[in-house]
């Protein structure tokens, strides 16, 4: 035994006889993860975490949160001599007199971006494979949970600097909270201490966007995490993979080294991006005053779809009883997102309830297999690119020479007609698929070679399929629909009768599929004809 | 008081006289010439000759006219021009918003068809017909010396941006009309733009903005264009939905593709 190999040994036992762990790092370094470059967007949202508690700390140190007013006398000669809020004053401070300053705050506003949109995108993958299913749904409402702070961490995040667009901002934000009914006005009053935009609005969003959201993020986060490793990772059908075991690679070395080098990547795509490409240039909005406005204020991309919600309502108001009733705001700003994300967080339970299924799944499911839900979840993304695409209505306009009331009118046809279009479209694509499945399985693979039979007749060569491509494609269950029995064998009326059919009606939809090749039919193909 | 003495003992020199004179001359001659290098920008640049005027006509009759009327006093389709002024053709005209190129939203900026002794008789005609706000000689628009940049931004910020956007790069207005982008227009239409309000455009007349605060406007609009890129490489300056555009594709685009790259080498 060497030198070092004694000291290593000997700190390792130190530590080993007070903790015991290495009997829990032992266990857990080994742990199995399957491999599957999906299964790494999550990845990516954790990591953007990570730099944006660092960038942001890094931005706290020279940030006042305050908007108490002050000539503005740096080196940004265009606002020289302006007055603003202390707030506005030192990011642009932040932006050109402290070093890398502008570099931190381009990196921790691209980082917000990346952040969202990799939650966005693992939240796809999530719902579109099914992994939300027993035993993961309590995962599902805690990711939910996480996008929804997301969305409101970044909006407070990006509305802090006090510049011209992110008072618009929090303008449209005062805006929703007064439309809430009869209680909206007090509330307004309460979160900015009076009347718009008062004193204490930054101060306030500042303490909850650097304290209790990260904090909460962090909590969440951790045990979204501790119940992946609890539950295990999920993984795609294959052969030797089933509902019981986990195909994969051992955390150690295989994961630390992946995650490791994934981790310095993305690190190294968000600095790229802002070190080269320019994003909020505040200094150009100039300081906020309710007075003025600019052409073309956006939110950032994932509040979009509920701006353009917003710019496609109707102006439509009621006076009832004293109150004033705004539904222009209230529909597409509180009502419409509420249904969204509640029905967003409800769905495991809603598919478990309308298939009847209540076991365990480890094993992913391909989107065309479950065609209803890849069609709802084509629905729901339409509906999200339909205002998405409203929200930057004044931009298309501008930039494809259109007329902003006509992509208006086309939105707000578009939100009714597109989303179910896109359902019955993406159902039909699902049981293609899985026709195209069956034919590959009992037929093979199209080869493109012709060959003349001594007859004269051409006939395409197929080939045989693996037989592991056979399992990968028809190892998965299908779908099926609950009969609904109206009478027991005594041939007494069963209680709740109208949501038994309801239920029986949605299954039988939900179980709409090609039928899937079997051993049997294969096996007389092969035996028969061709 | 030697000083003093000094100068008393020449007041009495026989060039005493002229010197006064000359001296005196340039004094309210130069001060003269400051003070209207200003207001000047909206006085006739030059005397209109009654030529000009005849030309203008002709080049009226035969190329606006059949909107605009023989005698400029407009049609269903097009405004009448009595009153205008020299500016507002030197502006339409030297755009080459007018003549339209087809009966859409708005006019749209394209290279001028009349040259600028030919736009400079249009303007003079229409002029004639009745007084208005004249052309500007873009030469006495010294905006770098008179203009101050901060004041512009925050009057830009106040009565423009709404339209052209915080970075003056344009924006949508109702029906397919637009506010036109601002980079690279040069001051003398900008100037005109602001005291005649073409198309959509409100008028600021001198008393809502005046001479000097127009010329800090177009200072800082100026600032604005040769502003370096000082973030890197701008997104189109339109906000975030260029930004989030590129966080998607760029940004989520190549970690899925690394990601791709990381799963598939594990086998």
């Amino acid at each position: 035994m060497s030198q070092k190999e004694r000291i290593a040994g000997g700190v390792a036992n130190y530590i080993d006889e007070r903790t015991g762990a290495a009997k829990w790092l032992n266990k857990n370094l080994k742990k199995v993860f399957p491999d599957h470059w999906s299964f790494m967007l999550g990845e990516v949202a954790l990591y953007s975490f990570i730099i944006l508690l660092l960038s942001g700390t890094f931005l706290t140190f020279w940030f006042d949160p305050s908007q108490r007013d002050v000539i503005y006398n740096g080196s940004y000669m265009p606002l020289q001599h302006v007055q603003m809020s202390a707030a506005y004053a030192s990011t642009l401070h932040i932006s050109f007199d402290v070093r890398g300053g502008l570099l931190m705050r381009q990196i921790h506003h691209w980082a917000a971006l990346l952040f969202m949109a990799a939650i966005i995108a693992h939240l796809l993958r999530v719902f579109f494979t099914g992994a939300f299913r027993k035993p993961r749904e309590a995962n599902w409402l805690i990711g939910v949970g996480l996008v929804t702070l997301g969305i409101v961490e970044g909006f407070l995040g990006y509305s802090l600097p006090d510049d011209l667009l992110s008072g618009t901002g929090i303008r449209i934000a005062e805006a929703i909270l007064q439309a809430i009914p009869v209680v909206g006005s007090y509330i307004a009053f309460f979160a900015f201490g009076g009347a718009f935009p008062g004193h204490v609005f930054i101060p306030r969003i500042y303490t909850v966007h650097v304290l209790l959201l990260p904090g909460a993020f962090l909590a969440l986060i951790t045990i979204h995490l501790m119940l992946v490793w609890y539950q295990k990772h999920t993984q795609y059908p294959g052969p030797g993979r089933t509902e019981k075991n986990v195909v994969g690679y051992p955390l150690m070395p295989v994961y630390m080294a992946k995650a490791g080098g994934f981790f310095g990547i993305v690190f190294g795509v968000t600095a790229f991006l802002g070190a080269v490409a320019s994003i909020n240039p505040i200094w150009l909005y100039g300081p906020y005053t309710p007075g003025q406005i600019s052409a073309g204020s956006q939110p950032d991309f994932y509040m979009g779809w509920l701006d353009g919600l917003v710019r496609m309502s109707p102006p439509i108001e009621t006076h009832a009883f004293g109150h004033t009733i705004s539904w222009n705001i209230l529909i597409p700003g509180l009502i419409v997102p509420g249904i969204l994300f509640t029905g967003m967080a409800l769905y495991p339970f809603i598919e478990s309830y309308i298939s009847g299924d209540k076991r365990e799944h480890h094993l992913l499911d391909r989107p065309r297999n479950v065609p209803n839900r890849t069609a709802l979840g084509a629905m729901s993304l339409t509906f999200m690119m339909v205002s998405l695409i409203n929200g930057g209505n004044d931009l298309i306009a501008t930039h494809f020479h259109l007329s902003i009331n006509q992509i208006m009118w086309m939105s707000r046809i578009g939100i009714f007609v597109l989303p179910p279009l896109a359902f019955v479209i993406t159902k039909r694509i699902c049981l293609s698929l899985q026709r195209a499945d069956r034919d590959l399985v009992l037929h093979g693979r199209e080869t493109g070679r012709l060959v003349m039979l001594p007859h004269g007749e051409f006939v395409e060569v197929h080939e045989p399929i693996s037989a592991e491509k056979a399992w990968t494609l028809t190892s998965h269950e299908q779908p099926r629909a609950i009969p609904n029995v109206s009478e027991d064998v005594n041939g007494v009326a069963k209680p709740k009768a109208v949501r038994n059919k309801l239920r029986s009606r949605m299954s039988v939809a939900n179980a709409e599929q090609a039928p899937a090749a079997t051993a049997t039919e294969a096996k007389e193909l092969e035996g028969g004809h061709h | 008081m030697t000083s003093f003495a000094r100068v008393s003992k020449y007041r009495r020199h026989k060039f005493a006289g002229p010197v006064l004179v000359v001296a005196a001359l340039l004094t309210i001659g130069s001060a003269f010439s400051i003070a209207s290098a200003l207001p000047s920008a909206t006085k006739m640049t030059a005397g209109a000759t009654s030529t000009q005027i005849a030309e203008g006509k002709k080049i009226f009759a035969a190329g606006c006219s059949s909107c605009h009327g023989l005698n400029a006093e407009g049609s269903s389709i097009a405004p009448a021009l009595i009153g205008v002024g020299g500016a507002s053709v030197d502006f339409q005209v030297g755009t080459g918003r007018m003549p339209m190129a087809d009966m859409s939203q708005q006019a749209q900026r394209k290279p001028p068809k009349y040259n600028a002794e030919e736009t400079a008789a249009l303007a003079a005609y229409v002029a004639s017909l009745a007084p208005g706000p004249s052309a500007v000689d873009g030469a006495n628009l010294n905006y770098e010396r008179d203009g101050n940049t901060a004041q512009g931004g925050e009057l830009f910020r106040t009565n423009c941006a709404m339209c052209h956007n915080f970075a003056a790069q344009g924006g949508a207005l109702s029906q397919g009309k637009y506010a036109p982008t601002l980079m690279g227009v040069e001051p003398k239409y900008m100037y005109e733009a602001m005291i005649t309000g073409p198309q959509s455009m409100p008028k600021f007349s001198d008393k809502t903005i005046t001479p000097a605060e127009k010329l800090s406007i177009i200072k800082w609009i100026k600032a604005a264009q040769n502003e370096p890129a000082l973030g890197g490489a701008t997104t189109g300056r339109v906000g975030p939905v260029t930004e989030g555009l590129l966080a998607w594709l760029l940004g989520l685009g190549s970690l899925i593709g690394v990601a791709v790259w990381l799963a598939a080498k594990a086998r």
